[in-house]
């Protein structure tokens, strides 16, 4: 029997180490092999066949994410609010929503690509452009941000509400200026969960933002994100070392977005102790 | 009266909001479908589904998908012997094994194994796996097994986090009582506390499939892409996601119908994954 707890405990923890160790090999190796390759000349302000620089992605990927954003946040904090403020118990619309955004997040992003592609490029003639990416990335980032701003919101202690409405504030007075700041942390982390959603897609973006090399100029100008810049380099495997060098600053990004994202919602959790 | 309908004009605007996602999913399905039915109706289900060659560009061209649906479940059922015992038991790890501090260190990470773009994922498994394969098995290094290790790596995150989280749910008294028994800690973990966790174990094994079947841009570069079914797990294959990307750019016509075509099948399969997951997590909560 010892022996058998013994070996139990063995794999346990070998599983925990073989899954750490992936993670840790990855980040590091990238990062190893990658760093040499960033030189100043990636940073170049304009794209050339020889300097395959990726500044004209980044500013694309910046404008991409702030624009999605843009749509996204209210659309999915406003469901939010309806689902856990407004709507009463048992209601179907309620379970309709939650259906739908459960099954939102489970669609692959190449559907999304292929859906943005059919609705938003061909049929509203919008093209390859700055505008068929964001509707696209809007609604793939949306269940994230509903989920998010939901669970922050139910996390509110009813307490609070009560007092509001006692001290005779009306319902969007108490969500604007009693609940929404305490569930605030939370939502903010689903909002940065997807910052990153958004900055690591390719798929759903090949063809409704499209791969154009320039930086973008205007709602109807194709370019491409650093993701999608990375994905070209890699698969025609001219530019090996510039795409380890897009690599390093992806994983930069998104080690920033984690760190921001566990910051908050432990501050959500702390809050919610005191 | 002026700040009553204020406030149900802005309600009006909550649930407006709320409808969204609904008609989100109403326009995605309406344009794959409407996209890919016809096509599927005039080519005939049978051949489309179990024709085993595709050749677009001959005449006339012969659009069968097998190859590809048979690449996407064998990747995927590769990656899940591979990826779920890992993963289910790194959670157990982080659920009872683990001391406090070393958890607040190592959840994050899985958190951030979950954000790492596939992009990243693929680049590394090009970089790393292929030529090691290439070592072992010969050839160019670029097939399921190559795939297979990737999407298990890539689906660790989903799985560790939802298992983990039901096997905390799981009620403190059913450890206690089977320590009183004078089961050891390991014991009353396998033997009491994951199998009462098991059906959010099940469903974060669902949400692992529906992951590794919708994966793209990592399998791309590492499968080998070829359209055939293959006769051993050292040879390349293309998945009904890869097909879409790799062709959508040039494709036309017909070709074009059988690529959006292809997306309804792998539509399907997500549709029926995710109900299947809805239905699992529903048995949990009553």
């Amino acid at each position: 029997m010892k022996t058998k707890s013994g070996i139990m405990r063995l794999l346990i923890k070998a599983s925990a180490f073989i899954t750490f160790a992936a993670l840790f090999f990855i980040i590091a190796y990238i990062i190893i092999n990658g760093m040499p390759n960033l030189k100043p000349s990636l940073f170049a302000l304009e794209y050339t066949t020889t300097n395959v620089s990726m500044f004209p992605s980044i500013i694309n990927t910046i404008l991409l994410v702030l624009l999605t954003l843009i749509i996204a946040t209210p659309i999915g904090v406003f469901t939010g609010f309806y689902l856990v403020e407004y709507a009463k118990r048992g209601n179907k619309l309620v379970e309709v929503i939650r259906i739908t955004t459960e099954t939102l997040s489970g669609i692959p992003s190449i559907v999304y690509g292929l859906f943005g592609m059919l609705f938003f490029v061909y049929r509203l003639e919008f093209s390859y452009s700055l505008l068929a990416g964001t509707l696209t990335a809007a609604i793939m980032v949306l269940p994230v941000i509903i989920r998010s701003t939901e669970e922050a919101l139910m996390a509110v202690d009813d307490s609070l509400r009560e007092a509001s409405f006692g001290l005779g504030a009306g319902k969007l007075r108490t969500i604007f200026r009693v609940v929404l700041p305490v569930a605030m942390p939370g939502i903010l982390s689903g909002i940065i969960l997807s910052i990153g959603r958004i900055v690591g897609e390719t798929a759903a973006l090949m063809y409704t933002l499209g791969t154009a090399t320039k930086m973008i100029n205007g709602f109807f100008s194709s370019g491409r994100t650093l993701s999608l810049h990375m994905y070209v380099l890699s698969s025609e495997g001219l530019f090996v070392k510039e795409a380890y060098a897009t690599g390093v600053i992806l994983l930069l990004i998104v080690l920033l977005i984690n760190g921001l994202s566990t910051y908050l919602s432990n501050k959500l959790t702390k809050g919610r102790l005191d | 009266m002026k700040k009553i309908s204020f406030e149900g004009f802005m309600k009006g605007v909550f649930m407006l909001c709320a409808t969204t996602s609904i008609l989100a999913i109403i326009l995605i399905c309406y344009f794959i479908f409407s996209g890919g039915v016809p096509f599927i109706l005039e080519y005939g289900l049978k051949e489309f589904l179990l024709g085993t060659s595709w050749r677009p560009s001959n005449t006339p061209p012969a659009f069968g998908i097998l190859p590809m649906i048979f690449g996407s479940l064998v990747m995927t059922l590769v990656a899940v012997v591979l990826g779920v015992p890992i993963g289910v038991l790194t959670a157990t790890y982080l659920a009872k094994f683990c001391d406090k501090r070393l958890y607040k260190i190592l959840k994050p990470c899985i958190n951030l194994m979950a954000g790492i773009p596939s992009i990243v994922y693929g680049f590394f498994a090009l970089v790393v796996i292929v030529p090691l394969m290439k070592d072992v098995f010969g050839g160019t290094g670029m097939n399921i097994i190559t795939a297979s290790i990737l999407l298990a790596i890539m689906i660790l995150p989903t799985i560790i986090g939802l298992s983990e989280s039901s096997i905390k749910s799981v009620p403190n008294s059913y450890y206690e009582g089977s320590i009183g028994l004078g089961a050891s800690h390991e014991r009353a973990v396998m033997t009491v506390v994951l199998p009462a966790a098991k059906s959010g174990i099940i469903s974060s094994i669902i949400l692992g499939v529906g992951r590794a079947i919708g994966e793209t841009m990592a399998v791309i570069l590492v499968a080998g892409n070829q359209p055939r079914i293959p006769n051993s797990l050292t040879k390349g294959v293309r998945t009904l996601t890869t097909n879409i990307v790799l062709e959508m750019a040039y494709a036309a016509d017909a070709h074009r119908e059988a690529l959006i075509a292809t997306a309804v099948v792998l539509f399907v399969f997500i549709l029926l994954i995710n109900a299947i997951f809805l239905i699992v997590k529903r048995r949990t909560l009553n």
